[in-house]
């Protein structure tokens, strides 16, 4: 569920185990309360969250658990944009039945704003959609007004 | 050669023209090399069909090009010239603008100060869209007609020095040439005052093309390195604040002197209306190519009419 055995046990005594759902771990810190914006989960499912946990990999992370519901792989690439090393476990029953690590689609649409105060977008009822120009430093591209934006300048809508 | 040239009439009707980014080396060149079939020959190909012409800003060149082009070849134009007195005014959305003139015409150009409208107005329309200029994005047909003059002068794209002279911090032309020159290895030299440098978005994508370019604010440290000069006006309407504008508005004026500094086969080009960045005294000489390019423009724009409505010459 974590990626340092070191860790765990702390971790648990803030967050207690699930027994059926999803845990989104590796989440950069900070950004856990944009990805449950991003992904919709504000259905109701009872959510736990952990930030700026200590991480032997990131220095710190968020993590987030989702009881008695699982995510698609489909769904946690939506968070790539937010944290490219986001993973997802879905739990059933303690144990893990899938481990899937975020993939940056090629392209993102609706949840990124466009920084640029001229675009369409910022102005009348045009959903953005950025094209992804660089994995590794992230940078995107708005399909409108065609102003390309780094990762550190991501704002999620 | 044919079958290429099918290709090429096959996907360009009915197409937008949005964006130098929308076409490959292989299009651009095939763009301008139809284009040439429109300098001498003209017959009516468009007889019968509509364009309208959505100008939410000014525009001289542009607008009156389009209705030269479409007239030319026997079409008819139709539109407006100030948002005022457009639907935009009660708050239409560009795309709702767009789908409702679709019933009207055959094919729309559209110039709009916010950035990525002609893409909105693309996608509310079924019938080509050509994009006059969207903010300080991109305005693909001065792009083509500006490397159209380039080829008909030097008989080539691929490796010109090529000089950008005044606003290349705001100036689209100066954008969307450079990168639609990034396909052709050309040599650049950007020439600007510091407030006015090329941005770095636009340097970036020349890096990642493998362009090799510089950045000067000495025209004549450079100029007897040029095939091209390509001069823009310092845009007063562009800058935030008016006293930035003052301080830099005539910082490069050309005059004769220039020609003592530049080879002599050196083309100016300026996409136009000029202030006073080039002196009138200096339209007389072979260097002089601005306003055989604004004319190039209905030639440039012809074949972009032909193309995207399929009906060709």
């Amino acid at each position: 569920m974590t990626d340092e055995k070191n860790s765990s046990v702390s971790m648990e005594m803030r967050i207690s185990k699930l027994r059926n759902g999803a845990v989104i771990d590796h989440l950069r810190p900070g950004t856990a309360m944009k990805a449950i914006q991003v992904l919709g989960v504000t259905d109701g499912s009872t959510l736990s969250i952990g930030m700026f946990l200590d991480s032997k990999k990131m220095g710190r992370k968020d993590l987030i658990k989702i009881e008695n519901r699982t995510l698609t792989a489909k769904e946690i690439n939506k968070i790539a944009v937010l944290s490219p090393e986001a993973t997802l476990c879905n739990i059933r029953d303690y144990q893990l039945v899938q481990k899937t690590k975020a993939h940056l689609p090629r392209e993102i649409p609706v949840i990124v704003r466009c920084t640029n105060p001229k675009c369409i977008t910022n102005h009348e009822k045009v959903g953005t959609l950025f094209t992804v120009v660089e994995d590794n430093p992230l940078k995107l591209r708005c399909r409108y007004c065609e102003r390309a934006i780094s990762g550190d300048e991501i704002e999620l809508i | 050669m044919a079958a290429s040239q099918d290709k090429h009439f096959r996907k360009f009707q009915g197409a937008d023209v949005i964006s130098m980014r929308d076409f490959s080396e292989e299009e651009i060149l095939f763009i301008l090399d139809y284009a040439s079939r429109f300098e001498a020959a003209s017959a009516p190909i468009l007889q019968g069909k509509i364009l309208a012409t959505l100008f939410y800003e000014p525009s001289t060149r542009t607008r009156l090009s389009f209705e030269s082009a479409m007239i030319g070849l026997g079409g008819s134009v139709m539109g407006f010239t100030d948002a005022a007195v457009s639907s935009a005014a009660k708050g239409e959305s560009v795309r709702d603008t767009a789908k409702m003139i679709e019933g009207y015409a055959d094919a729309m150009v559209i110039r709009h100060p916010l950035e990525g409208s002609a893409r909105a107005a693309a996608e509310g329309a079924d019938i080509p869209v050509i994009n006059g200029g969207d903010g300080t994005n991109q305005h693909p047909t001065q792009t083509f007609l500006d490397l159209y003059t380039i080829l008909k002068n030097k008989q080539t794209l691929r490796g010109l020095h090529v000089g950008f002279l005044g606003d290349l911090k705001y100036g689209r032309t100066v954008h969307s040439l450079a990168e639609a020159l990034s396909h052709f290895d050309c040599r650049m030299y950007f020439i600007a005052p510091e407030m006015l440098r090329m941005p770095a978005h636009i340097l970036s994508e020349l890096d990642r093309h493998g362009i090799i370019y510089s950045e000067t604010e000495n025209l004549y440290g450079v100029s007897r390195e040029l095939d091209i000069l390509y001069v823009t006006r310092i845009q007063k309407e562009r800058f935030p604040d008016p006293l930035d504008y003052e301080k830099v508005k005539n910082v490069y004026i050309l005059n004769e002197k220039l020609l003592e500094h530049v080879k002599p086969e050196l083309k100016i080009l300026h996409p136009l209306p000029r202030v006073n960045e080039i002196d009138p005294a200096l339209d007389r000489y072979p260097q002089a190519e601005y306003f055989q390019q604004s004319k190039n423009g209905v030639t440039v724009r012809k074949a972009l009419l032909s193309l995207v409505l399929g009906v060709h010459l």
